[in-house]
């Protein structure tokens, strides 16, 4: 079954597939974990603080979030972004944003939504009498998220971020609904092109593989590390 | 012939740990055998080789005759025949206490719901525990559900019966109602071994003492021997802290 | 904003008139609900048996569940559909795969399959877990009143480990009513679709999405509040669950 298979059009095509599609891919991942995470964890602590008005938000902002499909918020935002810029900037047309800046902040919000999850489970993991003890050395509210319960909670939790980082690295794959030329969208343009689908989609597939499971068999280590170190 | 035979018996968990160190002992028909020691010291894991819970690498374990060592095919069958109450009561909290009762009844010897129920029932008043029939596990107190555990392992009509640590999972103020159920089984005739702490059990109604250190028995000996003047340092030992309070 | 809303959009018809948008959207729930239907249904029996084969003692049924596993989590879904749909026909012997690409249905069963062994492979490590949370004094009681194997997972461990795991199922349930949108780039008309068709031929980009994403929340809303439901249901008193 695999003796008219090309392995040349993998080969001609890595170049691009590598140097254009996987930059993309990895960028997107990058950039939507860092700044995801930032926001994830200020929508955790508004979600414990005592203010119902920011609870409430913080609750409903997750629920929704993670209610949608992705691929319906890639749309969403995509063709929305341009009247919300419109209205932030006061332009008298609808802004041009462009596919590959709306999916970066599409994912960040996204994602945001998801690593709040995490950051809550973290900061709930860390024990009630290290935020007493922290009050009790004459810190504010602050400086004992700060300084003692966020550093603890990223710790507890680091191996379910990178978890959900691959699971979002994944996820990216999506942008492929709005023609970017992320690294499946790299190889679904080559596989069309030259009409080569089994070769690209089955490479295409190896890749994610091999990175997805060399990433997981790290952080499982890091787990066992970590539940050591505890 | 005995009722179980145990013969040079070893077990490891790994090849640096052995649980069981050549360990030959038997228990006659209508025998009472207390097991005790201190923890670790292998007794809970070799009442488990018994009905082959626990499989070993060397040595030859028979029940009524059948070697359980070499068996396969047919250890459900020679399980349900041998009666197990474990420290935990390990009832299945998703059935309701009389359908605890049943359901080895019906899948394993193949009775009718009816006859079955009618068995559980019978064995439920014998423990005292009728009106609990239609509850769950989880809603019964520690001493009832090992009650229970009891019966569910004497509606099988077992043959001998295994206790492990029955009541050392226990609230204090319950130890009794469970010891009274197997000091009656005792005095009936049941055949029993007992891995347990309770010396008072013992002296009771034990008709010999098997004291276990470090995977070893160290001592098998009649019970008016060993309580009277045990032969062992560590079997002195041990008595002397077990039943200094 | 100068975005000229209609909310009466839904009431007009499709270009290709065949009914009005709104009755588009509502087909493409249906397919949605279907698709999602299908794919647990997948997910569901090949999850418990991969993920009963990883609690079995035999070490080549744990690495083969392992690898499974590993398989199916390790590729991003939109892969595994475009693998189902393009790779597969061509790789089945000749007549089997032009069979399958003349399917009138074979977008809607690439997708139920793609989605399918992909959730499989998430409902398999819950039913694992679900296992192996269980007091393992609950294997040996069932062995020792005489179970075999087979009868112990039948009659104590899977009645037990399902009632754990049901709350995660449930997410994982969603999961797959939600993934079922990926299914539009191997062109199932679900919900997204339509709701990307509606925006098409009508520019009404804000009323057709948030039309999709409102059905999608009362759908979740609905199958959260039924789960629940379901739950209660089972509740075991005096049992919850794990150690």
């Amino acid at each position: 079954m695999f003796s008219n298979f090309d392995y040349d059009v993998i080969w001609r095509s890595l170049p691009y597939l590598f140097q254009q599609g996987m930059v993309f891919t990895l960028t997107l991942t990058a950039i939507a974990t860092v700044f995801g995470l930032i926001l994830g964890t200020l929508i955790a602590m508004m979600r414990l603080s005592s203010s119902a008005v920011l609870s409430g938000f913080a609750v409903s902002y997750v629920n929704l979030m993670r209610s949608l499909p992705l691929v319906l918020v890639i749309f969403l935002f995509y063709f929305l972004m341009p009247y919300v810029g419109q209205w932030i900037i006061r332009s008298d047309q609808p802004v041009q944003v462009g596919a590959y800046a709306s999916t970066i902040v599409t994912f960040t919000l996204f994602e945001a939504a998801y690593f709040s999850e995490i950051m809550r489970a973290g900061i709930q993991s860390v024990p009630r009498g290290q935020v007493m003890a922290g009050y009790a050395i004459g810190l504010n509210y602050r400086e004992v998220m700060r300084r003692v319960v966020l550093p603890q909670a990223f710790r507890n939790m680091l191996p379910v971020i990178f978890t959900q980082t691959i699971v979002l690295f994944q996820d990216t794959s999506l942008v492929y609904v709005l023609s970017i030329t992320d690294f499946l969208g790299a190889a679904s343009k080559v596989a069309q092109r030259d009409g080569r689908l089994t070769e690209m989609y089955l490479f295409a597939a190896l890749v994610y593989f091999l990175i997805c499971f060399t990433a997981s068999f790290f952080v499982k280590r890091l787990q066992k590390r970590i539940s050591i170190i505890r | 012939m005995p009722m179980i035979t145990i013969e040079k018996v070893s077990k490891w968990y790994n090849p640096q740990f052995q649980v069981l160190k050549n360990c030959t002992t038997t228990v006659e028909k209508g025998e009472v055998v207390v097991v005790c020691g201190p923890s670790g010291s292998g007794k809970s894991t070799l009442i488990k080789t018994v009905n082959a819970l626990e499989p070993v690498q060397e040595g030859t374990i028979t029940v009524d005759g059948l070697n359980v060592t070499t068996m396969k095919k047919d250890l459900p069958k020679l399980r349900s025949r041998v009666g197990m109450v474990f420290q935990h009561f390990e009832l299945f909290p998703h059935l309701k206490i009389v359908e605890n009762l049943c359901l080895g009844q019906t899948i394993v010897l193949g009775r009718s719901e009816d006859a079955a129920k009618t068995k559980a029932m019978k064995m439920l008043e014998r423990v005292g525990l009728t009106a609990h029939a239609q509850k769950y596990p989880g809603q019964l107190s520690g001493g009832q559900q090992q009650r229970v555990a009891i019966a569910r392992a004497l509606v099988m009509d077992p043959i001998c019966m295994l206790f492990d640590e029955p009541t050392s999972a226990l609230d204090p103020e319950m130890i009794n109602e469970v010891l009274d159920v197997m000091v009656e089984l005792a005095k009936e005739g049941m055949t029993m071994m007992v891995v347990t702490h309770e010396m008072g059990f013992a002296k009771k109604v034990a008709n010999r003492v098997i004291f276990m250190d470090a995977g070893e028995i160290v001592e098998d000996a009649q019970k008016e021997d060993f309580f009277g003047h045990p032969r062992s340092d560590r079997a002195q030992h041990f008595l002397s802290k077990i039943l200094a309070h | 904003m100068n975005y000229n809303w209609n909310w009466g959009i839904f009431w007009d018809q499709t270009p290709d008139a065949t009914g009005t948008y709104f009755g588009s959207l509502m087909s493409g729930l249906q397919v949605t609900i279907l698709l999602a239907l299908c794919a647990w249904f997948i997910a569901f029996v090949m999850g418990s048996l991969i993920g009963i084969m990883r609690t079995l003692p035999a070490r080549w049924a744990v690495f083969v569940g392992n690898a499974y596993i590993e398989m199916f989590r390790n590729i991003p879904l939109l892969v595994q559909l475009f693998i189902w749909f393009f790779v597969v026909p061509e790789l089945l012997p000749g007549d089997l795969g032009i069979w399958i690409k003349q399917l009138r249905n074979g977008p809607f069963i690439a997708a139920m399959l793609g989605l399918g062994f992909y959730m499989s492979s998430r409902v398999a490590a819950q039913i694992t877990a679900g296992i192996n949370a269980l007091p393992k004094g609950q294997r040996m009681a069932g062995t020792a009143i005489g179970l075999t194997t087979w009868q112990t997972y039948r009659y104590i461990l899977l009645p037990l480990a399902y009632r754990i795991i049901f709350p995660p199922l449930t997410s994982e349930f969603l999961n797959t009513i939600k993934n079922t949108a990926p299914a539009l780039t191997i062109g199932v008309l679900e919900l997204t679709a339509r709701a990307r068709s509606m925006q098409e031929f009508s520019f009404q980009v804000f009323e057709a999405f948030s039309a999709a994403a409102a059905i999608y929340l009362v759908l979740s809303a609905v199958v959260t509040i039924g789960m629940r439901i379901i739950e209660k249901r089972l509740a075991i008193p005096g049992f919850n669950g794990g150690k």
